[in-house]
């Protein structure tokens, strides 16, 4: 196995009263990429600004290749690349001012420093752009100088917080190619992320947090796997349906009967033979659904299923995966505790 | 296509310039940064160069006639009060751009690279002195205009000047120790605007404060603003400058001791 590329051991920061990291161990081999679940507020960018020197912790350690990021946090910062939850660059320059302006502080040869952003501005699709000020750029354009200007001094260590936030669809697929390509190059990449979604794209290993406390690891089918990887949503007119289909079918999968006992949640590991399967119960039992639908575990059913806890209790958070989720819990075969919710 | 992960030693610092000329060339780099993006933001363009010349339009043309100054006239009176003002104002610029940097995750890039930590600072600060020098010499341009006639010489304009450049120089640490400590861009320009508001009217910049009720007077004799607008006054109008000028340098050093290593401390701080 090759040397860790990240070590951390017992990482705590608070800030007040508020415990931030609360015991983080992390070991992250060269070349791999680890992701950093967790939802808005669980320690994720803490953990990545300790780790890249811009916090110190309150206790614990943690060295990347090899190096102490305290004690050694210059040494550090010459090996490490940083593209932040914002992209952080500068709107009043153009996309090649801000690559030569990261060159220039990065304290590359000043030869070298001028080809280095147009060969970045070229890997990201931006010489077309390059003489125009970024105040002028799109989402997805402000993104990719970001992680470029992250590239600049070729780091072999990449820390990518929250990358593909706030991006659309089209966008974020594009910044996943690339990210994949980095890797491809032998880059290690620790990602923080709240989409399980590009955990599981990009990660070889993911560690799940929440409240600063890693709550789950594993690899991404392994994590998966405990889920259930697909939930088929079953809806039928008549509630007494869907009495006789949840007892049927909670002999091959867990069963939820939610939306006042006319929608079926079944739990299933795979997409294919297991959604006939469940149709065939069904038609054993004359049952014909109004609708049915199949989707993947989100993020918060990882978290119901590890905390008991939906990830996002804003504003914003779905209510119709909630209820799901919790129903899921409720007949889950994975169901921790027995937890009321 | 060259591998973008390339072996570390690649990116390790270059042990050919020592410490602080790094230190000196990232304050550099910062500064033009500062520099070209004021350059291309209308808005901020026009605070640098339109304000000042309407300073002194409205200054000598609206309040000139009703302001009798003993001594000399107030277009020549006025342009040391508008000097200071300007670069007092000015320094607001200070405030929201570290904001901005610091709010739009600017700042926590430069903290993750090998640059040196003070350059972030000192590269605004220096940026702020090239700005001042701009408009000192737009100012001058435009009050010869006027009517502003230099009454003394080129040295005494030089060391005007070097006053004028300290005292913008210590209002930026202030102003730099706002932007920090503001929540947002809009509140670091609304926590400079009433320091700038306080020093700039009541004080000797525009009206002599012998004419100011009894606190008020008191206040604006013994507050920066005046003590170096007092400083440059003579400089360009002639008459005794050693005193004016000693208490001027004490005031901008005194500045400078207690908000340089706050604004430091602050910006170490500031997550």
């Amino acid at each position: 196995m090759p040397d860790p590329a990240i070590v951390a051991c017992g990482l705590v920061k608070r800030f007040g009263p508020v415990v931030a990291l609360d015991g983080i161990n992390l070991a992250v081999p060269a070349g791999s990429v680890l992701g950093l679940l967790g939802p808005n507020g669980a320690g994720k960018t803490t953990a990545v600004r300790i780790l890249t020197t811009i916090l110190k912790p309150d206790a614990g350690q943690a060295s990347v290749l090899g190096l102490d990021v305290v004690r050694q946090a210059k040494n550090v910062r010459a090996v490490i690349g940083l593209a932040g939850q914002y992209a952080a660059v500068d709107e009043n320059l153009t996309g090649r001012e801000n690559l030569r302006l990261i060159g220039q502080l990065t304290h590359q040869p000043r030869s070298a420093i001028a080809s280095r952003a147009e060969e970045l501005l070229a890997r990201f699709s931006l010489t077309g752009a390059a003489a125009r000020p970024v105040r002028s750029y799109s989402g997805g354009m402000r993104r990719r100088l970001d992680l470029a200007a992250a590239l600049v001094h070729r780091p072999p260590l990449l820390f990518l917080d929250e990358p593909t936030t706030g991006l659309d669809p089209s966008g974020r697929s594009d910044l996943w190619t690339v990210i994949g390509e980095l890797v491809g190059d032998g880059t290690t990449v620790l990602l923080t992320t709240q989409y399980l979604e590009e955990a599981d794209r990009l990660a070889n290993r993911i560690v799940v947090i929440d409240c600063g406390r890693i709550i789950a690891e594993g690899t991404p089918s392994q994590l998966k796997a405990s889920l259930g990887a697909t939930i088929i949503e079953i809806h039928v007119a008549d509630p007494a349906d869907a009495q006789r289909g949840a007892a049927n079918l909670q002999r091959i999968a867990p069963v939820a009967v939610l939306d006042g006992h006319r929608t079926l949640a079944v739990k299933v590991p795979d997409k294919g033979p297991a959604v006939q399967e469940v149709l065939r119960l069904l038609d054993v039992d004359a049952i014909v659904p109004e609708s049915l639908a199949i989707r993947e575990p989100t993020l918060d059913d990882v978290f119901l299923q590890l905390t008991g806890q939906h990830a996002d209790s804003g504003p914003d958070a779905p209510a119709a995966p909630t209820a799901v989720g919790s129903g899921i819990d409720k007949g889950g075969a994975h169901d921790p505790a027995g937890r009321i919710s | 296509m060259t591998p973008l992960a390339a072996s570390a030693d690649l990116a390790l610092p270059s042990p050919r310039r020592s410490k602080l000329t790094w230190a000196a060339a990232d304050s550099l780099a910062i500064a033009r940064r500062n520099i070209v993006g004021m350059t291309r933001r209308p808005q901020l363009l026009a605070f640098v160069t339109v304000q000042p010349v309407l300073f002194v339009l409205m200054f000598r043309y609206v309040f000139g006639g009703s302001i009798h100054v003993p001594g000399a006239s107030y277009t020549n009176y006025l342009m040391a009060g508008i000097f200071v003002t300007t670069v007092l104002f000015g320094a607001q610029n200070t405030a929201i751009g570290i904001a901005e940097d610091l709010h739009n995750g600017l700042i926590e890039r430069f903290r993750s690279l090998v640059m040196a930590r003070s350059a972030v600072l000192a590269g605004r600060v220096l940026a702020d002195a090239l700005r001042n020098m701009f408009v000192i010499v737009l100012m001058l341009g435009v009050g010869y205009l006027v009517g502003f006639r230099l009454h003394t010489n080129a040295a005494a304009l030089a060391a005007a000047s070097g006053v004028l450049l300290l005292f913008g120089f210590a209002i930026s640490w202030v102003t730099a120790l706002l932007g920090l400590a503001a929540k947002s861009a809009e509140a670091a320009g609304a926590a400079a605007l009433p320091l700038t508001v306080l020093l700039t009217f009541p004080s000797s910049a525009f009206v002599l404060t012998r004419n100011l009720p009894g606190p008020l007077r008191a206040y604006a004799d013994h507050q920066p603003l005046t003590a170096t607008v007092n400083a440059i006054r003579p400089l360009l109008l002639g008459g005794p400058t050693a005193s004016h000028a000693t208490a001027a340098i004490i005031w901008c050093a005194g500045i400078i001791a207690v908000f340089a290593p706050l604004a430091v401390l602050r910006y170490r701080q500031a997550a």
